[in-house]
């Protein structure tokens, strides 16, 4: 299941998720930073887990359910943390955008009133290069008050 | 960067993925969480003909606390066992180790038994073992099953004694003495990057307040962990009083070799080792507490 639907793909066994939602899905929201795990903009949900898609074989995805980022709003209707991320600034070039969002979208519902100290615990696993980090906590920040818990 | 082409197996069962690792011999890698392997095939740095994949053999997948020991199944993720609430109260060393295990995202799919395997010079659970005197099962292909002991599992640099044709089931980490306190300590440039140096540091107290036995366990400073067995020694019997603990640190730290490499120096890491082996030993012994007093932590 991707996003909801149930997709059927036929792969080389070496592809990985990430090459397999970009470019047999055409879900191109998934961005690839260093294909070797340090950076986290590949993050998706497998299982409702953040993972690295660049780690993971496209074949281990047979039978779990993978969410991307595509599956979190539509321009029309922003899902809180994308809302969130827009009034607080929390993306510049939007490259490791994606990954993060997948990595708070878990984190929220883990922890639906975190601390900054927590949000930085959750950011050591993204690298982004533009903002300095700080817009980013303030958007998680904020989304954590207007989920206000609630599962999303 | 991508990966190199190979044959993909993924067995059910320990039986099925043991028989293919034995066709293989040493052309087959042990695919576990992939956080260390995956990124090693997408840089072609590795390039085994097949890859067995053992994230559907749920029969290694289990954390068991019980005799005194905290039996983990290989392919437990690391995550799962960071917050397991019975290792919490058992074993406190190694969720304190496992927080610096990379990211949280990647102890979600990362495997207790695949960093064991996997031993990376830097990595903080083959230390942890080391300093437990812990063990770990590793089974082949129609034979019997065998214990590998710490201390002669890890060989050099990203070696272990595991045989091409074995899988590494089990880990056994012993829990100490019950009043034992124990401190993990690391530096890194950020928090979640390999480690520069790490300690684990275990300290028991006897009832009249001395110290019953310590140990310091190193990782970051050499091809593999190392305890400091001279320290050691010389903690043992002693008073906890001002200048101790740098004493035996800096003991601890005097036979250590640690490489250069383009993170940090030898001489660096020699020297940091000592303060963060004082460190630790330090907190562990705040946390200990003598028979007598019960339970501090």
């Amino acid at each position: 299941m991707v996003n909801g639907q149930a997709r059927e793909l036929d792969v080389e066994v070496r592809k990985t998720l990430a090459d397999a939602l970009r470019e047999d899905l055409a879900l191109t929201g998934t961005h690839l930073g260093c294909e070797h795990g340090v950076c986290g903009a590949c993050t998706v949900l497998v299982d409702g887990r953040p993972t690295r898609s660049c780690l993971m074989l496209a074949v281990q995805a047979h039978g779990h359910d993978i969410d991307t980022v595509e599956s979190l709003g539509t321009p029309d209707h922003l899902h809180p943390l994308q809302q969130a991320f827009w009034e607080h600034h929390g993306l510049q070039c939007g490259f490791c955008t994606p990954g993060i969002l997948m990595s708070a979208l878990w984190f929220l519902r883990e922890r639906p009133h975190p601390s900054r100290e927590e949000i930085r615990e959750l950011l050591s696993g993204h690298l982004c290069r533009c903002t300095g980090y700080l817009q980013i906590i303030e958007a998680i920040e904020a989304a954590s008050g207007a989920t206000g818990g609630r599962r999303q | 960067m991508k990966p190199p082409v190979f044959d993909y197996y993924d067995p059910l069962t320990l039986e099925e993925a043991l028989g293919v690792l034995d066709q293989y011999g040493d052309d087959a890698k042990v695919l576990a969480g992939g956080q260390s392997l995956m990124p090693l095939l997408n840089m072609r740095l590795a390039r085994p003909g097949a890859l067995v994949d053992l994230n559907k053999v749920s029969s290694l997948n289990y954390i068991t606390v019980e005799n005194g020991t905290v039996r983990v199944g290989a392919m437990a993720r690391q995550r799962d066992v960071e917050v397991d609430p019975a290792v919490a109260r058992s074993l406190p060393l190694l969720v304190e180790a496992l927080h610096f295990v990379g990211h949280v995202q990647i102890r979600l799919r990362g495997t207790i038994g695949g960093s064991l395997a996997h031993a990376d010079p830097a990595g903080e659970l083959p230390a942890l073992l080391v300093c437990l005197d812990g063990e770990v099962v590793a089974a082949g292909h129609h034979t019997a099953p065998r214990t590998i002991p710490a201390r002669d599992l890890f060989v050099t640099y990203l070696t272990t004694s595991l045989r091409p044709a074995e899988i590494l089931t089990e880990v056994r980490f012993p829990m100490p003495p019950p009043g034992t306190g124990s401190a993990f300590e690391e530096l890194s440039r950020r928090h979640g990057d390999y480690a520069l140096v790490g300690v684990a540091a275990t300290v028991r107290l006897a009832s009249d307040g001395s110290i019953n036995d310590a140990r310091i366990a190193f990782t970051g400073c050499g091809p593999i962990p190392t305890r400091a067995a001279d320290a050691e020694r010389y903690l043992e019997g002693g008073r906890p009083v001002d200048g101790l603990w740098e004493r035996a640190a800096d003991l601890a730290a005097r036979d250590l070799e640690p490489d250069s490499d383009l993170h940090a120096s030898g001489a660096y890491r020699k020297r940091v080792a000592a303060v963060l082996a004082a460190r630790a030993l330090r907190k562990a012994a705040a946390r200990a507490a003598p028979p007598d007093r019960g339970r501090q932590q």
